[in-house]
């Protein structure tokens, strides 16, 4: 029997996200990812005795931009703390992050399920320091003697966003997950490249019995790098966890990890979950005063966010499946928006941008980024087959040939000759041959087969080699035979 | 609030500090002393005073996101007790 018959799920997730700046949040260093170890370093991030370190204005930015797409309310007085602890990826032996004044407050984003829409609501966001990488020279971090410490992403800098408990199954937190990623990445806060790290999740985890009102006790299940990882692990979690309930016991409040190879969570010993970080306010850093003013400007480039441009894409006609993929991939939804300045066809524009298009992209593993087709190349190629001046046979050809070229497609047709044949008496001759070279057809025909004219098309198509105008084709030879 | 000892063993593992029987009975006399004399700002009256959350009269002193030279790997790593192949070489951790 399976647990949702007697338990909900309640589940909050703790989101880090690495914010876009070019250099750390107090350091000068560059927060590129994969340099070589230990060269993104300076005296302020390798924590030297007698540094000071200096805010980064535009992680203060982005944080703000961040939360107003969260529809957070941002502080108007906001401080850094201390959070101590001795773990080697912490050259400081404390991280600066924010604890009582966090840069952003209480907010909310929606999400659609099968069960429709929600709300999730946002606890709070802060701004805080990466800590560094750990390589471990055994198989796991119980079995290796030594540990490597690679210090370049120390400094990196990170928001951390706190969801309520808001959802109650597996969908919901998924859904959370992706429209948070698709927010972050709109507003450019983040590229939020989950292969690279650049986006890691904590997950808090109880249930209750169906109805119950309370929360049961929860586990945290720390650093999830990728959506499946998520699921995997609240698949195992919730089955742990009811089966603990089910035998009459207790679940532990503890911090677990996820190993990915086994699939299944672990807890963590208790030395290492030693909660007490002894906060206090960072003397180091000065507080930060958010100027209503500042906000607003910041909220005046707010660009169109993922939910907005899914209404708009339903407002045009677009199935919820083709505005959900072109959503899904901004720069995919930005490409298509280029091109439909250009070709007001939505419905048309689509089919072409997410079938043909997208499966040249798959097939040669290309992003949008590395395609030599513009929108406006794009968008001339649809008028082409709009006006009939290439079929829409010929103009799968011709994107194939845009996109090893690079080449206008007007070009591509002139040059290889391939504009549709519309000249009726050009095409009469044509007919005229294939009508003589096919009398049992013709016969078939005049004996009210149907189909037979299907087989004459394709005759003339395959003398105009795909040329012909297949509508002006089609109606020549019902004259010609009537 | 009075410091106990248990209270000063927890905090010298927090700390990583492994202290001696004589070091615990000092510590706990020392760090009492320091926070019985802290203690004297509770006299004042800081009725309708708000909270100090730095001594300076700053705020927002930032910089812009532009990249500063870093160190070189060995210039980086010359204080390290211990490294290898442009790491820090650590103990095993827990
Ligand atoms: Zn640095």
């Amino acid at each position: 029997m399976a647990w949702e018959d007697r338990y909900e799920m309640v589940c909050g997730v703790e989101t880090h996200v690495e914010l876009a700046t070019k250099t750390k949040i107090f350091c000068g260093c560059s927060t590129e990812f994969g340099g070589e170890q230990n060269t993104h370093v300076c005296p302020v991030c390798l924590g030297m005795p007698g540094v000071l370190p200096v805010l980064n204005r535009e992680v203060v930015h982005l944080a703000i931009k961040a939360g107003l797409a969260l529809n957070c309310e941002i502080a108007a007085f906001s401080k850094f703390d201390r959070k101590n602890y001795y773990y080697p990826d912490l050259p400081k032996n404390y991280q600066t992050s924010q604890y009582d004044l966090p840069i952003c407050g209480k907010g909310w984003v929606t999400i659609e399920t099968e069960g429709g829409t929600k709300e999730i609501g946002i606890t709070r966001a802060h701004m805080e320091e990466d800590a560094g990488k750990l390589v471990h020279s055994g198989e796991t971090i119980m079995s290796s003697d030594e540990s490597y410490v690679d210090y370049n992403r120390t400094g990196v800098p990170l928001l951390e966003i706190v969801s309520e408990p808001d959802m109650r199954s597996i969908p919901e937190v998924l859904a959370y997950l992706e429209q948070l990623v698709q927010i972050l990445q709109y507003t450019e806060v983040s590229d939020c490249r989950l292969e690279q790290g650049s986006v890691r999740f904590d997950v808090n985890l109880s249930l209750r019995r169906q109805g119950a009102a309370g929360f049961g006790i929860r586990t945290e299940t720390k650093n999830l790098n990728s959506f499946s990882s998520v699921r995997r692990c609240l698949e195992y979690e919730t089955e742990r966890q009811a089966q603990v309930l089910d035998d009459g016991g207790q679940v532990r409040q503890e911090t677990r990890t996820w190993d990915e190879g086994k699939g299944i969570t672990l807890a963590l010993r208790t030395k290492e979950e030693a909660h007490d970080y002894r906060y206090f306010p960072e003397p180091d850093l000065v507080p930060l005063v958010i100027e209503r003013a500042w906000v607003d400007k910041i909220r005046s480039t707010l660009p169109e966010l993922p939910a907005q441009r899914l209404s708009r894409y339903r407002e045009l006609g677009l199935s919820d499946y083709d505005a959900g993929v072109l959503v899904a991939a901004k720069p995919l939804a930005d490409f298509f928006d280029r091109a439909l300045a250009h070709f007001p066809q939505a419905k048309v524009l689509v089919n072409w941008v997410t079938g043909d298009f997208l499966r040249l992209l798959n097939a040669n593993q290309h992003s949008i980024a590395d395609s030599r087709i513009s929108p406006e190349q794009f968008a001339e190629l649809m008028g082409l087959i709009d006006q009939g001046v290439i079929s829409g046979k010929i103009g799968k050809n011709v994107l194939e040939e845009m996109y090893l070229t690079g080449k206008d497609p007007s070009l591509i047709v002139k040059e290889k000759n391939l504009a549709q044949i519309s000249d009726e008496g050009t095409l009469l001759g044509i007919v005229e041959e294939v009508l003589a070279a096919n009398p049992r057809s013709v016969e078939d025909f005049r004996a009210g087969k149907e189909k037979a004219i299907g087989f004459l098309v394709g005759q003339v198509m395959k003398a105009t080699k795909g040329q012909g105008n297949p509508g002006l084709v089609n109606r020549l030879l019902r004259e010609k035979m009537t | 609030m009075k410091i106990s000892r248990p209270d000063v063993e927890h905090v010298a593992m927090l700390a990583r500090l492994e202290l001696t029987e004589p070091e615990i009975e000092m510590f706990t006399e020392q760090l009492n002393s320091i926070l019985e004399y802290a203690a004297l700002l509770e006299q004042l009256n800081t009725d309708g005073v708000s909270p100090t959350a730095h001594v300076l009269p700053l705020h927002n002193v930032l910089r812009e996101d532009v990249t500063q030279p870093s160190l070189e790997q060995e210039r980086a790593l010359m204080n390290a007790p211990d490294a290898e192949n442009g790491f820090f070489r650590v103990p095993r951790i827990v």
